[in-house]
């Protein structure tokens, strides 16, 4: 395997490379913030729950 | 009616704890398979050369934003014939991922557009078309959150929702009514995918991989909107969240 040829993509790595980092930093974001309110979420309930017994 | 509406959550929730960890590993398997198959296996096209790579989260994007369009229509008709609350969560769970894999499919579609057609943007009738379903995803998340009522809220979403179901058929036969820059349907077609398998099985893996993606967010979501409602339920609290 030809690491600089595949990472230049015939030219087009700004265009190539550009898209699948696009993909990463939207779909990134798409798991990562649902995930972290969820888990504040989660903890709330049980902070609430072992109070309240 | 209040019954129904609190034994959906109580049910739902567990059901979706379960069926998360499953979920997230095969859409960590299919995403790595895609990856590999697109980046390393595919060889460049003969015309488009290696920004064909593009097409493997451009494509999947773009059907994704128009199933994911569909899947919330869908959800918004049962909603609004039996008032399933569960539906409303369902919905407000998918709306912000499917405006997401529409602006990734437009913003691929441009990466890729400026080397092969010589423009970041035309105002051709699929791009157009894709870029009204992203308005319609925007319209719909600030209507839900410029309405305080939660079932008011609901049917106002649910008829935004229903009208722009019209624009899925036009996306997917613009290339066909118009004439247009971007190239006609090359794997939905009635006599079959037009495309060398060594493009198509990558394709389709990422496909697979945005579609369990979908799945994990709208579990996470939906399981994040339950507790928020419903904190202090007491099925909640015997369940240990």
């Amino acid at each position: 395997m030809n690491w600089p040829e595949f990472f230049n993509m015939g030219g087009y790595a700004f265009n190539v490379w550009g898209s699948y980092l696009l993909a990463v930093i939207i779909l990134g974001l798409n798991i990562w913030l649902p995930l972290r309110r969820y888990r504040a979420q989660q903890k709330k309930v049980r902070q609430q729950h072992e109070t309240s017994s | 009616m209040i019954f129904q509406k609190y034994a959906a959550a109580k049910y739902f929730y567990p059901l979706a704890g379960k069926c998360l960890p499953w979920v997230a590993s095969l859409t960590v398997i299919t995403l790595c398979a895609g990856l590999y198959l697109g980046l390393f296996v595919a060889p460049p096209d003969y015309q488009q050369g290696e920004t064909v790579r593009i097409m493997f989260v451009h494509v999947p994007a773009a059907w994704m934003s128009m199933f994911v369009y569909a899947m919330m229509a869908g959800a918004a008709a049962i909603g609004l014939v039996w008032k399933i609350k569960l539906t409303d969560t369902f919905i407000s769970a998918s709306a912000a991922i499917g405006a997401s894999f529409t602006l990734l499919a437009l913003l691929t579609g441009s990466l890729w557009g400026k080397p092969m057609w010589g423009a970041w943007w035309v105002w051709d009738a699929r791009l157009t078309s894709e870029l009204i379903l992203l308005f319609l995803y925007l319209g719909f998340m600030s209507l839900q959150s410029a309405i305080d009522d939660p079932r008011r809220a609901s049917r106002a979403g649910a008829i935004l929702l229903l009208v722009g179901v019209i624009n899925l058929p036009v996306i997917h036969y613009s290339v066909e009514w118009w004439n247009t820059l971007h190239q006609p349907a090359s794997v939905a077609r009635v006599d079959g995918p037009r495309i060398h398998s060594s493009i198509l099985t990558p394709l389709l893996v990422m496909a697979v991989a945005f579609k369990l993606f979908y799945i994990n967010v709208v579990l996470i979501r939906m399981r994040a909107a339950i507790l928020d409602n419903e904190t202090n339920s007491r099925w909640l609290e015997e369940q240990g969240a």
